[in-house]
């Protein structure tokens, strides 16, 4: 490993925590599709900047661009209110609006410089090692890892600072405007970082890598825990592991990084999204066809409660009389066997003690809806899991 | 360039006729369906949906190896397909927001097709520059097939809604309503998003990933403004799509250097914003006015009110009084008292003012019968 590859991964990895936490925050809040705004209505204050500071990299562009970026939320926020649309229409026309622009702009005035759009989308993180800080004769690094360097450390110390706030407001809004942190101030605080982050990054990685890595690790924890410290650590995490393996894999097909990194960040969320413990698409399935066959159970074992007579207890007559086709009335009637609930002679299916006092239990739940009463049937049945 | 002859040029050019037709249609396509997606507050969903397409049209041409753009669209309606389901999956079945499944699925989608159109271009066969056209737009390749595919979706999708009309409706403003009727709402809607799709995938090749949304939003937001009912909105939608297509075409046909694809979004941002200020009901302005005049109004009320208080104790309710005593009062001045004596309620003379029977009656009766002044 060359210190160029080095540097180009200690960058992409600086990037997606700085891309994490704020990400974090966005998708607690629903707010995820506001990172997509900000990434391209940034673009007239990245021209804008441009054509002042020649730059790509000075701060005096990023903070134009920020700017640009919160003027976005703004504007949504503006629109929303005169109740003529829904949010997401509004942010829906503002950001085309701000990125045509852009695009317009830099095709009638910056044609001729080093500002196309591709890299205003895609960034060239391969590029990032070439373009170095030097004080004096000293080399410092590249400017981007400078940049993203800066930018984290601001997040992290304005995290740590106003941890509490913000988890307050993220949770409850109200409690918190009624224990008197303002909402306004860190909702835009939040904004602004949101802002800073994908301007400070594009650079590097492009507009959308930015959304993807705000997002995708975020979306990946939520799925794997309820605790915000263990999301935002997890979120980091999946930022870090998608950055590098993504470089590797780009390395390996010769292809552009950002698209790998967000190659990557989809292949860890497609991989949480099915097989999350409790969250997870494959345990929710589970738990709804286990939920459907307890119902079943409950159904049954009540009828049997109910009829005392041997021909409504037989077992080919349940087949009909409960109208299940033969797959799912086996495995109920398993199910039962299995759990002591039921006996059968002769074909003839009976309750037993065991059974007739779950069945109890399990309507006087139904009926008066009192948790304790159940808390022994948890552990075995998911339908009382709430 | 004299907008006669520019018209002429429309007719008689080819590539400017093909383009001016296709962004028309195309503009009137997006328009109609995209008052489907703003009413469903899926606004957002066209915006994923276009970055969605972008791993397809790769992929197709990994597979084919041509650049048809056919074979092309196909792919990108698929993975358009595959990505709005996904989203639709991650929504139904976790707990993630739908703001964020559309975030992420826009995202992984079109970082995915970089990576394959990267991919592509390091491949040593020379056949696949052009791809990244998708990315913006280019209004300049469309030919006249490709028109006459937009005209047959268009034709297409018109047949469907008026089909389908009153089910699209229902589920549109009572899907629960729908459901107990018995219809079928999972195939409606299936059909429906399918058109959506549908429409932005044909719009890739003219505005391109990023703005297609907007050609899909800024009709329908703009038509939403003048009218109250679906049908008027899905038609008033179809023309300002296909007059933002047309006059944007117009704009970056007559300069140099301008890309057709944002000029068309900022023309039918311009109509949002001129439905936002001047449509006479909805509208920022006339709501404005609205305000400021029942504000008037609530003064002059208030003061012809408080004159009130002051005539009815005495015997001769035309009594004249000074004006200097209204001073005192909030809601007077003189242009309100001038609208009073046009009125004929009260009668002012020299510094005096009075009170006539006329507008004693009407002090009488303001709060039994409010808001029936006049």
């Amino acid at each position: 490993m060359t210190d160029a590859q080095f540097e180009i991964q200690l960058i992409a990895s600086l990037v997606a925590i700085a891309c994490a936490i704020p990400g974090t925050f966005l998708v607690l809040r629903k707010m995820a599709m506001i990172s997509d705004a900000i990434s391209h209505s940034i673009l007239p204050g990245i021209v804008v900047g441009f054509f002042i500071t020649q730059d790509l990299n000075s701060p005096l562009l990023i903070l134009l661009a920020a700017m640009t970026g919160v003027l976005t939320v703004v504007l949504v926020e503006k629109i929303q209110k005169t109740k003529l649309v829904k949010e997401d229409t509004a942010i829906g026309l503002v950001f085309p609006a701000l990125f045509s622009i852009g695009v317009i702009l830099i095709a009638k005035f910056a044609n001729d410089v080093h500002l196309d759009i591709d890299a205003v989308l895609l960034g060239e993180l391969a590029f990032t090692p070439f373009d170095r800080v030097f004080y004096g004769d000293i080399d410092l690094g590249p400017k981007s890892l400078w940049v993203i360097g800066i930018i984290l450390s601001v997040t992290l110390t304005l995290l740590f600072l106003f941890f509490k706030e913000l988890k307050l407001s993220t949770f409850d809004a109200g409690l918190a405007t009624s224990l008197g942190f303002s909402p306004v101030i860190l909702h835009y605080g939040l904004m602004s970082v949101a802002s800073i982050t994908t301007v400070g990054a594009f650079d590097a990685v492009g507009a959308i890598l930015v959304v993807a890595l705000m997002i995708a690790p975020a979306a990946s924890a939520y799925l794997l825990t309820t605790n915000l410290k263990k999301m935002i650590g997890l979120a980091c995490f999946f930022g870090v592991f998608s950055a590098i393996s993504g470089y590797w894999v780009a390395h390996w097909l010769d292809a552009s990084i950002a698209g790998s990194i967000t190659t990557m960040l989809g292949v860890v969320f497609l991989f949480v999204y099915l097989f999350a413990p409790s969250k997870g698409l494959i345990a929710v399935l589970y738990r709804e066809k286990q939920q459907r066959i307890e119902v079943s159970l409950i159904t049954f074992l009540l009828h049997l409660k109910n009829h005392s007579e041997k021909r409504e207890r037989h077992v080919n007559h349940l087949n009909e009389h409960i109208n299940w086709e033969k797959v799912r009335s086996k495995t109920v009637l398993t199910l039962a066997l299995k759990n002591n609930m039921i006996l059968i002679t002769d074909d003839i299916v009976s309750l037993t003690d065991k059974g007739d006092e779950f069945t109890s239990k399990a309507i006087e739940y139904i009926l008066t809806n009192e948790d304790s009463l159940i808390e022994d049937m948890k552990d075995d049945f998911f339908l009382f899991r709430g | 360039m004299e907008i006669i002859e520019y018209i002429q040029l429309v007719f008689s050019d080819y590539t400017l006729r093909t383009i001016t037709l296709g962004t028309a249609v195309l503009g009137a396509v997006t328009g109609m369906l995209g008052s489907f997606a703003v009413l469903r507050k899926e606004s957002l969903l066209g915006d994923a949906i276009s970055h969605a397409a972008l791993p397809g049209i790769a992929i197709a041409f990994l597979i084919t190896g041509s650049k048809d753009t056919n074979i092309l669209l196909i792919g990108a309606l698929v993975s358009g397909l595959i990505g709005t389901l996904w989203i639709r999956g991650i929504t139904s079945k976790t707990h993630l927001k739908s703001d964020t499944a559309l975030g992420l699925i826009l995202s992984l989608f079109f970082g995915f097709g970089m990576l394959l159109l990267t991919y592509i271009q390091k491949q040593p066969n020379a056949n696949q520059a052009g791809l990244d056209k998708y990315l913006f737009g280019q209004a300049a390749t469309l030919v006249e097939s490709d028109v006459w595919l937009m005209t047959f979706v268009t034709g297409l999708c018109l047949l469907v809604l008026l089909l389908f009309w009153k089910e699209f409706k229902i589920l549109l403003f009572d899907k629960d309503y729908a459901q107990t009727l018995g219809f079928n709402t999972k195939f409606i809607d299936i059909l429906i998003t399918s058109f959506i799709v549908l429409a932005i995938v044909l719009g890739l090749q003219t505005v391109g990933v990023v703005l297609m949304s907007a050609m899909l939003l800024a009709p329908a937001a703009a038509a939403r403004q003048w009218t109250n009912s679906l049908g008027k909105m899905v038609f008033l939608a179809a023309i300002l799509g296909g007059s933002a297509g047309v006059f944007g075409t117009a704009i970056s046909a007559t300069q140099n250097n301008l890309s057709t694809g944002p000029v068309i979004v900022l023309v039918a941002s311009v109509f949002v914003l001129f439905s936002f200020i001047f449509s006479p009901k909805r509208g920022l302005l006339f709501k404005r006015i609205r305000l400021i005049k029942n504000r008037n109004d609530l003064e002059l009320q208030k003061t012809l009110a408080f004159m009130y208080h002051i005539v009815e104790d005495h015997d001769d309710t035309s009594h004249p009084h000074t004006i200097r005593m209204l001073n005192n009062f909030q809601g007077y001045s003189r242009k309100g008292l001038r609208k009073l004596v046009d009125k004929n309620y009260v009668e002012v003379e020299g510094g005096m003012w009075s009170m006539t029977s006329k507008g004693f009656k009407a002090a009488e009766n303001l709060y039994n019968q409010n808001g029936k002044n006049d």
